[in-house]
């Protein structure tokens, strides 16, 4: 039951992610997105992390995706045209990037293969979660939020042209 | 899964979502009834009153009509997004019914620990429904009452979800069952231990951040019919129209649910007579409450003027955001001391 699940919204998920990539409209890209994000926190139910998938929709489905598709409406951008592409330099840094992870990814798959699956350490209740956050990854997290505050910071700085 | 299909469990969990869902349906459809007819006394009109008894056959009479209405799309439309979009706006307003705990044991999903939360992640997708029918009909109005209402929606979306911290806070979960059995009792005797009583600026910021979440009156910017003719449904007729009627009503249930869960002690309530009648009772006291949030609802609607909309995003960011943080400062630091 759990298998087939995964291996439904595994499937969903990559599939909206590829289209995320492949559709033309920015518009489509951004609802392929949504579509990915909600998979994903199907995963994390199934992975008994239902505070994790909960926050996800709020704060990737429910608000950053809804800025993407809110700016989107408002220019009312038009579907890519061919053209000279700007941002080709791009994929020389991106290919390089993306072998790197994946070459990550498959080390880590490596070492896991033929590992007997252990009892989950962590819970995915918010009390467990939260209570790691301030213990053993406080530095990270206050680092998380300093980093927020100076895109918020920087977010004024712009919508303000003199301070 | 053969035998959990069979089991007693499962059948008793169709029981309740048929009776859960069916109740749900057909109250939306009377809140309907409900709030032209009080609008209507509130304003000295007769009201909805000749399809039956008081009326009361009204509900039927639309949904007849809406269903054998003809289905119209607009010339350029993108015909998937414009179908799409009253589905996305009416699931997840009646998704969020799977958590609300209508009673002791009438709840779909009572294991969720998150259920709070859960109701608020489903209720910010709702969003979408708007943004993708006013995107895709194609055409002026809907446009900006899209844009209109999302803003909007973002904006409040903040304040609602702050206001309830501090109620959490005090009561150290996040699950809507617990919530409601920590407010179970009394203090000194005769006072119910109701939320309201010690969080009454959240109580505040969460009912009028509610009624803008939901998009009625005083805060229906994004339909302000001499501005934008009907906002963002202005191309929907017939059944599609119905979808976004629905999902507006079910949405201000759900929210009405919350607060009375939040603030006014869910089904708590005196308990009294034969086993029968205490089986029903706190089902009985959750609906009465709800019930005085829609009348409370449908009565600001009747007697309110529409804000501005700088004014209304005014409102949002300059007061109602800075009151429910101090709120969240002052009951974290006396959830604290104490």
């Amino acid at each position: 039951m759990i298998q087939a699940l995964f291996i439904l919204f595994a499937g969903l998920a990559l599939g909206a992610a590829i289209n995320v990539l492949a559709q033309r409209h920015v518009l489509y890209s951004a609802l392929s997105l949504i579509v990915m994000l909600a998979s994903m926190s199907a995963l994390f139910i199934l992975l008994q992390a239902e505070f994790l998938a909960v926050i996800n929709v709020i704060v990737y489905a429910g608000a950053i995706v809804v800025l993407f598709v809110f700016v989107i409406m408002l220019l009312n951008l038009p579907a890519d045209e061919d053209g000279e592409d700007r941002m080709r330099w791009l994929k020389f840094v991106g290919i390089p990037m993306g072998l790197v992870l994946l070459g990550e990814i498959g080390a880590t798959l490596w070492n896991v293969v033929g590992a007997t699956p252990s009892e989950p350490q962590i819970e995915g209740t918010a009390e467990a979660i939260g209570r790691s956050l301030f213990t053993t990854y406080l530095l990270p997290f206050e680092l998380t939020s300093l980093l927020i505050l100076i895109a918020l910071m920087g977010a004024v700085v712009f919508a303000k042209k003199d301070l | 899964m053969i035998e959990y299909v069979t089991s007693a469990n499962f059948l008793f969990l169709i029981v309740k979502m048929v009776v859960i869902f069916g109740g749900v349906m057909t109250s939306l459809a009377y809140t309907t009834l409900l709030e032209r007819r009080m609008m209507a006394f509130v304003q000295m009109r007769p009201g909805p009153n000749r399809v039956g008894p008081f009326g009361l056959l009204q509900p039927l009479a639309d949904g007849l009509k809406f269903l054998f209405k003809e289905q119209t799309s607009p010339g350029n439309a993108n015909l998937i997004l414009y179908y799409l979009a009253p589905v996305v706006s009416l699931i997840p307003a009646l998704l969020s019914f799977a958590v609300i705990p209508f009673g002791p044991s009438l709840t779909i999903a009572p294991d969720i620990g998150v259920s709070l939360l859960f109701i608020f992640a489903i209720a910010s997708l709702g969003v979408y429904g708007i943004m993708l029918g006013g995107w895709a009909s194609n055409s002026k109005y809907p446009l900006m009452g899209a844009v209109r209402s999302s803003a909007q929606m973002l904006s409040y979306e903040l304040s609602l979800t702050l206001s309830v911290v501090g109620v959490l806070m005090i009561w150290n979960t996040l699950s809507l069952t617990s919530l409601v059995t920590s407010q179970s009792g009394t203090w000194f005797g005769f006072i119910p231990r109701w939320t309201i009583l010690l969080q009454p600026f959240g109580f505040i910021v969460y009912v009028v951040s509610a009624v803008a979440e939901t998009n009625r009156l005083p805060f229906d910017l994004a339909e302000s019919e001499q501005e934008l003719v009907a906002g963002w449904h202005t191309e929907y007729s017939g059944m599609k129209f119905a979808m976004f009627f629905l999902a507006e009503y079910a949405n201000m249930v759900t929210v009405s649910a919350l607060a009375t869960i939040m603030f006014l002690g869910g089904w708590n309530g005196p308990s009294f007579g034969p086993d029968w009648l205490k089986m029903a009772l706190p089902t009985f006291w959750f609906l009465a409450k709800v019930f005085v949030f829609i009348f409370f609802y449908i009565l600001i609607r009747a007697t309110i003027p529409r804000f501005r909309y700088d004014q209304l995003m005014a409102f949002g960011w300059k007061i109602l955001l800075p009151v429910a943080v101090l709120n969240i400062l002052v009951t974290s630091l006396v959830v604290a001391l104490l």
